[in-house]
């Protein structure tokens, strides 16, 4: 007797917790498809099936997007990745900024972002025009003059958005001549490509020196012929990176343009000096 | 006589043909136009950028300012002298402060969101239009919302309540073909964020029974909602349609 008593209740319990088992996984209920655009105020999902991340919220039962972007599905945490916005200054990230103050010891470089970054005297590595070109007390504009651009790297990022960078590291420099464009920050990675391989095919098409920010400044040097096709090519994947078969349409595009054809070519970066920190 | 037949044949609840499209200014961080009849705005996003004079800056988060301009020859009558005169600048408050409940800047401390809408044409509506417009181009720049504000007005036509009133109707006792029982004309915008139902933005304009207003304000803010719908379709569009510009 005392032991029916005792298992009553158990076999009860285990009945609930399936029924409550079952009602649970019946809500989930997925709106959208992976790879999608979505737009802000867009339910992406019902239920607590799903798991909100970047670019997405929960509010009550439903998981709504707060951010135009493209959904990306990992297991069941959604995620939307940004396709439009201002760029979000990263430690160790190479970027091209403008210079647009001089202060008593450092620049102030605009960098396409809500925040301006600092690029403290102690941390410049020179113009690369000869020893003399390093920053002395009170002449700092001898280095980097306003309006110059230069390519750096982040050292750090505060808390408050106080953006640190330097100029002293392999292929860190000033910008001399050329041509600065500005793309999208969120597409910069598809210019890049692979390895870099999208941006070597564009220099191995054109004969292009190419330094691309992640900060969505590109700065370009090429002989007058192939610029335009260069800075052509630039905003053909930036327009287009969200269309798959991205490579085989530039490097048909480039063919075309150029009359030549493009081998086979390795992801392996040229040895010049401008491929350093991509 | 009541107002049975609107004067351009709509129906009670219907808004005039709406065109909305993302993406139309080039040197704008985000950018929108947002057609409603005859009332046609665009607006354009700049930012977040850092915010000059320092003392407006929050160190809490990123605020938004607001522009509404009417273009010189866009208004009914005669010219209208360009700049902020004190019917802009009411408006350019009142839709900031109707779209600042949606947006989350509190990962842009410091820093200014500026929004500009100028209407090339106006008839009657334009400070919903000009709502509507925004938050499309502020959806295009990217920055992070929690829906989209959609705006619309309804009001009291000779004892009738119909919605997205034109410039004839607000004028209705001049326009009138018939006599009319009420001289009173008055118009509600009103600005909702959908997925909520709440409301951001409610102006009045004249008089109204209280039934009225109620009936006004349920049948613009069900109406936001299909509003919403065709502000985040334009967003799409934008991308689907090989890059916008």
């Amino acid at each position: 007797m005392n032991k029916e008593n005792k298992e009553e209740p158990k076999k009860e319990m285990a009945q609930k917790e399936k029924q409550e088992n079952k009602e649970f996984k019946s809500e989930g209920k997925l709106l959208v498809k992976n790879k999608s655009i979505v737009v802000p105020g867009q339910v992406l999902a019902e239920g607590f099936d799903y798991l909100p991340s970047y670019g997405t919220y929960r509010k009550e039962d439903k998981i709504i997007a707060n951010k135009l972007g493209l959904i990306s599905m990992e297991g069941k945490v959604l995620k939307s990745i940004a396709m439009a916005g201002r760029y979000h200054p990263k430690r160790y990230d190479v970027i091209i900024g403008r210079v647009i103050d001089i202060t008593m010891t450092s620049w102030r470089l605009g960098i396409n972002s809500a925040y301006t970054a600092m690029l403290n005297s102690k941390e410049a590595g020179g113009n690369g025009r000869g020893y003399n070109s390093y920053p002395q007390k009170g002449n700092l504009s001898k280095t980097y003059k306003l309006n110059d651009y230069v390519f750096c790297k982040v050292t750090g990022v505060s808390d408050m958005n106080l953006v640190d960078v330097t100029t002293q590291g392999p292929g860190l420099r000033k910008l001399f001549s050329g041509r600065i464009i500005h793309v999208n920050t969120h597409k910069v990675p598809r210019i890049i490509g692979k390895k870099g391989s999208m941006v070597n095919m564009i220099k191995q098409a054109t004969g292009c020196k190419m330094i691309v920010g992640q900060n969505g400044i590109v700065w370009l040097q090429c002989e007058p012929k192939v610029e335009a096709i260069a800075v052509d090519a630039i905003r053909k994947i930036e327009n287009e990176s969200h269309i798959p078969g991205l490579t085989d349409r530039i490097k048909e595009f480039l063919e075309k343009k150029t009359g030549k054809k493009i081998e086979e070519f390795t992801n392996e970066a040229p040895k010049d000096e401008e491929n350093r920190g991509n | 006589m009541t107002y049975k037949k609107r004067l351009d044949g709509r129906k009670m609840n219907e808004t005039r043909p709406i065109e909305a499209k993302a993406g139309v200014i080039k040197k704008a961080d985000g950018s929108a136009y947002f057609k409603i009849g005859k009332t046609w705005a665009y607006a354009a996003v700049y930012g977040p950028k850092e915010l000059h004079p320092r003392f407006l800056q929050n160190p809490n988060t990123g605020i938004i300012r607001f522009s509404y301009i009417m273009m010189p020859f866009s208004g009914m009558g005669e010219r209208i002298r360009p700049g902020p005169n004190r019917r802009a600048k009411e408006i350019s408050m009142v839709s900031q402060k109707a779209i600042t409940p949606v947006v989350n800047l509190e990962d842009y401390p410091n820093t200014v969101v500026d929004i500009v809408v100028e209407l090339p044409q106006a008839d009657a509506g334009s400070r919903c239009a000009g709502i509507c417009a925004a938050s499309i181009a502020l959806a295009d720049a990217g920055i992070p919302m929690k829906d989209m504000v959609a705006s619309v007005a309804a009001g009291v036509v000779d004892n009738t309540v119909c919605l997205d009133l034109s410039y004839a109707e607000e004028a209705y006792p001049q326009f009138a073909k018939e006599k009319v029982d009420s001289e009173h004309v008055s118009d509600i915008p009103i600005s909702c964020i959908p997925s909520t139902g709440e409301i951001t933005h409610i102006q009045m304009d004249g008089i109204m029974k209280k039934e009225q207003m109620a009936e006004a304000i349920k049948l613009a803010t069900e109406k936001c909602k299909e509003i919403a719908e065709i502000q985040r379709q334009a967003v799409k569009d934008r991308y689907n349609n090989k890059g916008g510009i």
